[in-house]
């Protein structure tokens, strides 16, 4: 149970902006999830080089870690600090490497997405300090979704905060509760896709990331999920270029959206959005239950 | 003379997982193509606060005198947020039930009985009537999903409102009530034609979830001028989750109703297999509770079989602030009374079992719409009646805390406690009587 | 002897909502005070909410779950769009929203009328018991579900299963129905029910600005009163 935001911007002057105004979204929404908060943003980046976002229990020493890094991988490695989460920025070809040689390491750092533009912060406690410790409103970029939960029935961990990631520059925020998650776990754990946690709306990560490995579009996954998701969920996704939303078909949680000439909005509450910039003159809708709503950049 | 080889017959051999119980509703449900539908609780056998025993004082523990040394059993209700707390002068309170479900006579004696002795009653789905007010010093008000006779005027005339997200009888399903009993005084309250059957929702129609309850919460604090206190009442399904949940929504009290909970009507099959019973709930509500640091700041209502002072005991040494009680007190009304036993005959059941409180046609008076049949019961004397029983339940529960060596009720604790059944211990997180043993106390 | 009425602004960007509400419910006969004006809501939740007085309040801007809940007698003007549960439960009095209404707009309200100029979505009029609701838009799904009392009228569309399970409201649907819920039916619009609605739309000022005889009526088939064995897949 949950608050939602979400902001993808059409207008590139925005950009520089995208962090602070998600900042604001997110505080906003503190009442819906007081126990945690996160948010991923997409960035800069290219194919070529991947960065990798490690959370650890702790502050981490970006200049060790480094130097370590680029001894084991004999090659380029960026890594920028950001309270208990690092970013990690290697080529493309050296990620499987990198991955492995993080673990040897240190095994305090765990990862919380891998992709080239998208970076995710997490961790327990109110959204404004999550905000504020790792920098949320310099941050810029094209789009980004940030949760605040309020745990149902998993614990409070960072582990457990949204969003989750389950697949390259993937990220999927949730609102509700879903009712079959157990058997769908078992079923992907199946079809080799693993879980960090006990929590449901990772299953709906998991689920989207292994439609989109069969070659399913983020439209078609999301499609495809209806039938196969059962419970109440309002599902906010990011991909490296697109941005999507989904509500289940009995629609209870509720959600709104603002879209202008600049920018596509999402919130689980209206307030969310009213300090965006030409908000006044914007479309306000609800998303349809059962519906698939999708923007994509590259389109 | 033929000496034929006599073969004893064996007696006629019930099955036991077809017994007669079982096949006489496989034919009522060929029959007719309905569920069956009944009031009352769970009428099978489940584990419950009789498997627990006190442990007395002897030598290392020091009694206190009874009926000299005070006992204290008051209780202060929704002192979180609300500017005016509920105060009541014993653990036990009326659950929550419906005019309409029940007779106007019957509310009458609820509240009669209750406030003799300084508790309080409950509306139910279908709102507040002028008697029920009238004779109850201290009334909880009942915000349901149907919203029935539901205005912001009884609202601000009760003492508390509770938000009813489910019942011990059918956690997740909703209200209902048969046209039998929907008279046109009923009808008239709820908005509905005279006669119908009434569906009512399982979810509220205006939020889903504790985000959602929480502005709802805001909302009645706000109408009614952060005043009254906010009880949140669950069927007894996940306690633990809904306890967290309902104080991170902003609950002043928390009302938990075991599966022996009972309904003025509802299916069977909800009834008898959905749901925990209440010895195996009261833990887990309480363990949410410590772990946000909010017990006994947030009070814990339980109900759901209780039936005498030691029940009442058992809970609040479990961790409840209070025991709340329906089917016993329309017992002590006179529900199911040997006297009517003809009367009950003549409705195809027994004293003691009928449950047919959705038809309306309850000899007692007491789960009728039917004029002549509530005329029956003498609300002045039923109320009585009522007050007599809940000063029996408040003495027994003194008797034990004393025993204890206890001056406040509250003051009894899980550690005064020993199960009889290796179930009841690993349920109510107490040690099997003569041993240090709490099965699955490590997975709690 | 003249009385002299004046206007009262309350700033939400300054003022708690808490604080707003208590001068509303503060409010007693023959106050002074006939109109007050509530600016900068930003989506913030009850406002106005448990009213009971002959006063006008406009909200400048747009306003989040609750609006005006439980309303007696108060006419609410909302300059911008509400949210979830707007006018729910209301009694009496007047509620008009210029924009749009979020879900659930007019749940279980007994009296009086929302007028909503743009769209209402899911849920609107759900258990309605006595209110008249119009939407001079289109309305969302499960639009009258349960809905035992009170008019719905609506000058656009409305989305799926529209009056499940419904009791005696009106409905009343100029555009197109996406689909009709349980127990729900087109039924004749003949000169009463047109003169019905006009008398509705005069009362709330929306009067000439539709023709009636362009609306079709939906209740309940009343199938589902009683219990039959033969309707058991509708429930």
């Amino acid at each position: 149970m949950c608050g939602i935001v979400g902001l993808f911007l059409k207008d590139p002057a925005l950009e520089p902006d995208l962090g602070r105004h998600l900042a604001v979204m997110l505080e906003t929404m503190t009442a819906r999830g007081p126990d945690s908060a996160g948010f991923a943003i997409y960035g800069d980046g290219s194919p070529e080089r991947i960065k990798i976002t490690l959370r650890a229990g702790r502050s981490v020493d970006a200049g060790a870690l480094a130097v370590l890094l680029a001894s084991a991988l004999d090659g380029e490695v960026d890594v920028v600090a950001r309270g208990t989460h690092v970013v990690v920025t290697v080529a493309a070809e050296q990620v499987g490497l990198a991955l492995s040689a993080i673990g040897d390491l240190d095994d305090d750092l765990t990862v919380s997405s891998v992709g080239s533009h998208m970076e995710l912060y997490k961790e327990v406690g109110l959204p404004a300090d999550v905000a504020r410790r790792f920098g949320l409103s310099q941050m810029s970029g094209t789009h980004g979704v940030g949760h605040t939960r309020m745990a149902t029935e998993s614990a409070v961990t960072t582990a457990g905060a949204h969003p989750f990631s389950t697949g390259k520059d993937q990220c999927l925020v949730h609102n509700g509760s879903l009712s079959n998650h157990n058997e769908l776990r078992r079923r992907l754990t199946r079809e080799g896709i693993s879980f960090a946690t006990e929590n449901d709306s990772e299953v709906a990560a998991g689920y989207l990331s292994w439609r989109l490995a069969q070659g399913e579009s983020l439209g078609g996954a999301l499609e495809a999920s209806l039938k196969d998701l059962d419970g109440f969920y309002t599902f906010v996704v990011g991909t490296d270029t697109g941005f999507g939303v989904l509500r289940d078909p009995i629609g209870c949680k509720h959600a709104v959206m603002a879209e202008t000439e600049q920018y596509v909005a999402f919130g689980t509450e209206y307030r969310a959005l009213s300090r965006l910039p030409g908000i006044e003159n914007a479309r306000v809708f609800e998303p349809n239950p059962a519906t698939v709503y999708f923007w994509d950049r590259a389109a | 003379m033929n000496d034929q080889i006599r073969i004893p017959r064996t007696l006629p051999r019930y099955s036991a997982t077809f017994d007669p119980q079982t096949m006489s509703e496989i034919r009522r449900a060929a029959a007719t193509g309905i569920y069956d539908i009944r009031g009352g609780g769970a009428k099978r056998k489940v584990p419950h606060f009789d498997d627990l025993l006190f442990l007395g004082a002897s030598m290392s523990r020091y009694p206190l005198e009874g009926y000299r040394e005070r006992c204290d059993t008051s209780v202060v209700l929704g002192a979180r947020f609300a500017k005016k707390p509920i105060e009541l002068k014993i653990p036990i309170t009326i659950a929550g039930m419906s005019f309409g479900s029940l007779s106007a006579q019957a509310k009458e004696a609820l509240g009669r009985g209750a406030s003799v002795v300084g508790t309080s009653t409950t509306t139910g789905d279908g709102g507040m009537t002028q008697e029920e007010r009238g004779h109850s010093s201290i009334l909880v008000y009942q915000y349901l999903p149907s919203r029935y006779g539901m205005n912001p005027d009884d609202l601000r005339r009760a003492d508390a409102i509770e938000v009813v997200i489910g019942q011990g009888a059918k956690p997740g399903g909703g209200g209902m009530l048969l046209g039998q009993k929907i008279s046109k005084r009923v009808a008239e309250m709820r908005t509905l034609p005279e006669g119908i059957d009434q569906r009512s929702s399982c979810r509220h129609p205006d939020w889903t979830g504790p985000d959602d309850l929480e502005i709802k919460i805001e909302e009645l604090r706000e109408i009614t001028d952060w005043e009254k206190p906010i009880y949140v009442k669950v069927g007894a399904s996940r306690p633990y989750y809904d306890t967290a949940l309902a104080v991170k929504a902003g609950a002043d009290v928390i009302v938990l109703d075991g599966m022996q909970g009972g309904t003025a009507a509802t299916q069977e099959v909800f009834i008898e297999h959905v749901g925990i019973p209440i010895l195996a709930a009261i833990r887990p509500a309480v363990q949410a509770l410590r772990d946000l640091g909010m017990h006994r700041k947030v009070q814990l209502i339980v109900s759901g079989g209780i039936r005498n002072g030691a029940d009442v005991a058992k809970a609040l040494a479990l961790g409840a602030d209070v025991a709340s009680i329906g089917t016993a007190a329309l017992v002590a009304l006179g529900d199911n009374d040997p006297h009517l036993e003809a009367e009950y005959q003549a409705l195809g059941t027994t004293a003691g079992a009928y449950d047919d409180w959705h038809e309306g046609r309850d000899p007692a008076g007491i789960t009728t719409q039917d004029p002549e049949l509530a005329r029956r019961l003498d609300p002045i004397a039923a109320g009585r009646r009522l007050a007599n029983y809940l000063s029996v339940l408040t003495l027994e529960t003194q008797t034990i805390a004393r025993a204890c060596g206890k001056s406040h009720v509250h003051n009894l604790e899980p550690e005064d406690l020993v199960a009889l059944t290796v179930e009841a211990a690993a349920m109510a997180g107490v040690p099997l009587a003569g041993t240090s043993w709490i099965p699955g106390a490590g997975g709690r | 002897m003249t009385t002299q009425f004046s206007a009262k602004a309350v700033d939400l960007a300054a003022t708690s909502v808490r604080e707003l509400n208590a001068a509303l419910h503060a409010i007693r006969e023959g106050s002074n005070v006939a109109r007050w004006q509530v600016l900068n809501p930003r989506g913030v939740h009850a406002v106005a909410a448990g009213v009971d007085a002959d006063v006008t309040i406009e909200i400048d801007g747009d306003v989040g779950y609750y609006c005006a809940g439980m309303n007696k007698r108060a006419t609410v003007i909302v300059n911008g769009s509400a949210g979830l549960g707007l006018g729910e439960n209301m009694m009496s009095g007047l509620i008009y929203v210029k924009g749009d209404a979020s879900q659930a707009a007019g749940a279980t309200a007994h009296g009086g009328a929302i007028v909503i100029e743009g769209n209402a979505s899911g849920r609107c009029g759900i258990s309605m018991k006595g209110v008249d609701i119009i939407v001079k838009g289109s309305i969302g799904p499960m639009s009258a579900f349960m809905a035992q009392a009170g008019t719905l009228a609506v000058f656009g569309d409305a989305g799926d299963a529209l009056g499940d399970s419904i009791y005696e409201a009106k409905l009343y649907v100029r555009g197109a129905v996406k689909s009709l819920g349980a127990d729900c039916v087109e039924k004749p619009m003949d000169d009463m029910h047109r003169a019905e609605l006009y008398a509705k739309l005069e009362r709330a000022g929306a009067a000439g600005e539709v023709d009636v005889g362009e609306f079709r009526r939906y209740g309940s088939a009343r199938a589902l009163y009683h219990f039959h064995v033969d309707n058991a897949g509708a429930y």
